[in-house]
C-alpha cells in the first residue's frame, strides 16, 4: 500500500515536471515568432508607443503586410522562387536519382571512389567554398543569370543521393533483370520501372530539398545580386536591412509572409519531413 | 536497304547487354559528376591555388608564397577568432541534451505529443535570414526577451544589452542556434529511438522498470551511435559557425567568428588570397579534428560489427591477468 502510494507520488511529480518542460520548451520555441506575429499587427503610432508584446488593437490590419509585400517586391520574389524550385527540384532529383542507380545496380571500377568523393564533398564547409566558386562563377559569365544559379543548386548534395541509394537497396534487383529479360535496355529499366516505384523518396527528398532551395539565401545574395531583376523569397528580406532597419513592423510583416509557404508545407507534411530527416541522417 | 540494316546493326548494337550497360552508366553519371567537379573540386584546387597569391577577384595577380598562410596566424582578426567556437561548441551540446531529453519524453504517450513536437521542430524550416530578423528584435533592449523577463521579476537596469554586451552577446547567439537546430536534432533522436525493437520496452515494463531505468538501460545504449555521430558533426560544424553572427549582428561588437571574418575578407575587402588561406587552415583542422574523433569513437565504440578497442584490451588484460 505505502509503496504503491510512493510510486504514485513519485509519477506525479514526474508527469507535472514533464509536462512542465515541455510547455515552457514550447514557449521558448514559439515565442520569437509569436512577438513577430503581434508586431506585424501593429499601425506605425501602436508600435512606437505600446510594448512589444502587447497585443495589437485589431487582428485585421493588414496594411504592413501590403507594405512590406511591395517594398521587398515579394510578387516577383515569389515568381522567381518558385521558377528556382521547379527547375532546381526537377533537376536535382532526375539526376540524384540516375546517379543512385548506377551506383547501387552496377558495379564497375570507380564506384566506391566516387561515393568516396561525394562523402568528402559534403565534408567541405559551403561557406569557404564560394570563394573559389565566386570567381568560377565569374570566368563563366554566371552571375546575376537564373539558369546559372539554377545549375549550382542543382549540384547534388549527399544527403539525397544516400536516401535514394537507400530506396533502391530495398528494391529486388530480381525486378530489373526480369524486364532485361523481356528485352527492355537499362534505361528502360530506369525511366518506366524504377523511378516510378521511387516516389516515396522522391517526395521525400523534394520536401528536404525544397524547403533549402527556398530558404537560401547567402548563395543566392552572392549570385543573384541585382536585386531588382533577380529577388527571390529569402533575399528580398535583404531589403529590410538598410534604412528600414528598426522598422519592425514592416519587418516581422516580411518575415512572416517569407515564412507562411513553410509553415503549409510543415502542416501539410509533417510525417514526410520527420521520416525525411530521418532517413538522410542516418546514412549520412 | 543498306542505310537500315546498318543503323539496324547500330541499334542492336546500342541494345545489346553490355554495351547499354555502358552507355548507362556514362550518361547517368554525366552529369552529376560535372557538377561536382565544377562546383567542388575544381574550386577546391583553385582554392588551395589562390592561397600562394596576393590577388583579387579581377586583375592581376602575384605569387607571394606562404605570406598568406603566415598572416592567417599572425593578424589579430583571422586565428584568433576560432576561440570564439568555444561558445558554439559548449551550445551544441547543450542542445544534445535537450533534444535527448525532449525526444526521450515524446517517445512515449505524452498528451500532444505531436503539438509539443511540431512547435519544437518548426523552426528548423524558418530561413536564415529570417531568423536573423526575428532575433534582432527579440534581444532588442525592452523588447521581446527583456519584456518576458520582466514579467518574471527582473528588473530592466539590471539585464544586460543582449547583442552589444560583449560579455554576453556571444551567448546570445550561440542560443539562437540551439533554438534553431533543437528540434531538428530531436526529431532524429525520435527517429532512432522508434526503431528500437518496442518489444524491448513491453519486456522492460513487466519486469518493472522505471522511466529512468529504461532510458539508462534500453534508450540510451540503442541510440548512443547517433548520439556520438552528432556530438562529432556539431564540434566541427562549431569551427565553421556562421549563420547566427553574419544574420543577427553583422559579426560587430566581437562577435565575428573565424567564417564572418573569412566571408568579409574574400568579398568586402576582396583579399581572395588571404581568405583562401584561411579556408585551407579551417578545412585542414576540421578534417584533422574529424580524423581524431572517428578514431575516438572506434576507440570506444568499435566500428559496426567489429568491437570497440578499449573493450578488447580490457579483456585482454583481465585474461592475462587471470593467467
Amino acid at each position: 500500500m505505502n509503496i504503491n502510494t510512493k510510486a504514485k507520488v513519485k509519477r506525479g511529480i514526474w508527469n507535472i515536471f514533464k509536462y512542465f518542460t515541455l510547455i515552457l520548451g514550447a514557449f521558448i520555441s514559439v515565442l520569437p515568432l509569436v512577438s513577430c506575429v503581434i508586431t506585424a499587427f501593429k499601425t506605425e503610432e501602436e508600435y512606437a508607443s505600446t510594448n512589444v508584446m502587447q497585443l495589437p488593437s485589431s487582428w485585421l490590419y493588414f496594411d504592413n503586410f501590403i507594405q512590406a509585400f511591395k517594398q521587398a517586391n515579394m510578387g516577383l520574389a515569389f515568381r522567381n522562387s518558385i521558377l528556382i524550385m521547379v527547375v532546381v527540384l526537377f533537376g536535382s532529383i532526375l539526376t540524384g536519382a540516375m546517379l543512385a542507380y548506377v551506383l547501387n545496380r552496377f558495379k564497375f571500377p570507380g564506384n566506391g571512389l566516387i561515393r568516396n568523393a561525394f562523402l568528402f564533398a559534403s565534408l567541405l564547409p559551403g561557406i569557404a567554398m564560394q570563394v573559389s566558386v565566386y570567381q568560377i562563377m565569374y570566368s563563366l559569365h554566371l552571375i546575376n543569370s537564373l539558369p546559372g544559379y539554377m545549375i549550382l543548386m542543382m549540384g547534388t548534395d549527399v544527403i539525397s543521393i544516400y536516401i535514394f541509394i537507400q530506396f533502391f537497396e530495398n528494391i529486388s534487383v530480381a525486378l530489373d533483370e526480369s524486364a532485361i529479360m523481356d528485352g527492355c535496355t537499362y534505361f528502360g529499366v530506369f525511366f518506366r520501372i524504377l523511378l516510378p516505384l521511387l516516389k516515396p523518396a522522391i517526395v521525400t527528398v523534394m520536401i528536404l530539398k525544397g524547403v533549402g532551395v527556398y530558404n537560401e539565401y547567402y548563395t543566392a545574395n552572392l549570385y543573384l545580386q541585382d536585386k531588382n531583376k533577380f529577388v527571390t523569397v529569402a533575399t528580398s528580406l535583404f531589403k529590410f536591412t538598410g534604412p528600414l532597419g528598426n522598422q519592425y513592423n514592416y519587418i516581422c510583416a516580411g518575415v512572416i509572409i517569407t515564412m507562411l509557404p513553410a509553415l503549409i508545407v510543415f502542416i501539410a507534411c509533417q510525417k514526410q519531413i520527420y521520416s525525411g530527416l530521418t532517413q538522410g541522417a542516418v546514412k549520412g | 536497304m543498306g542505310e537500315t540494316r546498318k543503323r539496324n546493326c547500330f541499334v542492336k548494337w546500342i541494345s545489346s547487354g553490355k554495351v547499354n550497360k555502358r552507355l548507362c552508366i556514362v550518361t547517368f553519371m554525366f552529369f552529376p559528376l560535372l557538377l561536382l567537379l565544377v562546383f567542388t573540386y575544381i574550386p577546391f584546387f583553385k582554392m588551395f591555388q589562390f592561397s600562394f597569391y596576393d590577388m583579387k577577384y579581377i586583375g592581376s595577380r602575384e605569387f607571394v608564397g606562404f605570406e598568406n598562410y603566415i598572416n592567417v596566424f599572425k593578424r589579430d582578426d583571422c586565428f584568433r577568432a576560432l576561440a570564439l567556437c568555444g561558445y558554439y561548441i559548449v551550445a551544441s551540446f547543450i542542445q544534445l541534451g535537450l533534444a535527448l531529453y525532449f525526444a526521450s519524453v515524446l517517445s512515449f504517450k505524452v498528451k500532444g505529443g505531436g503539438i509539443f513536437k511540431g512547435l519544437m521542430f518548426f523552426p528548423f524550416l524558418v530561413c536564415g535570414i529570417a531568423v536573423g530578423f526575428v532575433f534582432k528584435f527579440f534581444y532588442t533592449r525592452g523588447f521581446v526577451l527583456d519584456t518576458v523577463l520582466q514579467w518574471i521579476g527582473f528588473e530592466l537596469d539590471n539585464l544586460p544589452y543582449w547583442l552589444r554586451d560583449s560579455s554576453i552577446n556571444n551567448a546570445s547567439l550561440a542560443a539562437s542556434s540551439i533554438w534553431r537546430y533543437m528540434g531538428q536534432n530531436m526529431v532524429l533522436f525520435i527517429g532512432a529511438i522508434m526503431s528500437v525493437d518496442s518489444s524491448l520496452y513491453e519486456a522492460a515494463a513487466i519486469d518493472g522498470a522505471t522511466g529512468w531505468h529504461k532510458f539508462r538501460y534500453i534508450i540510451f545504449p540503442s541510440i548512443k551511435t547517433i548520439i556520438v555521430l552528432n556530438m562529432i558533426l556539431s564540434i566541427t560544424g562549431s569551427l565553421s559557425v556562421f549563420e547566427p553572427p553574419y544574420v543577427i549582428t553583422g559579426g560587430s561588437f566581437g562577435t565575428s567568428t573565424y567564417f564572418v571574418i573569412m566571408n568579409k575578407l574574400a568579398h568586402e575587402n576582396q583579399k581572395v588570397g588571404l581568405a583562401s588561406a584561411m579556408a585551407i587552415v579551417l578545412l585542414l583542422i576540421i578534417l584533422l579534428a574529424t580524423a581524431a574523433q572517428k578514431l575516438g569513437f572506434k576507440y570506444f565504440f568499435g566500428d559496426g560489427e567489429e568491437e570497440a578497442i578499449r573493450t578488447r584490451r580490457k579483456r585482454e588484460k583481465a585474461r592475462r591477468e587471470q593467467a
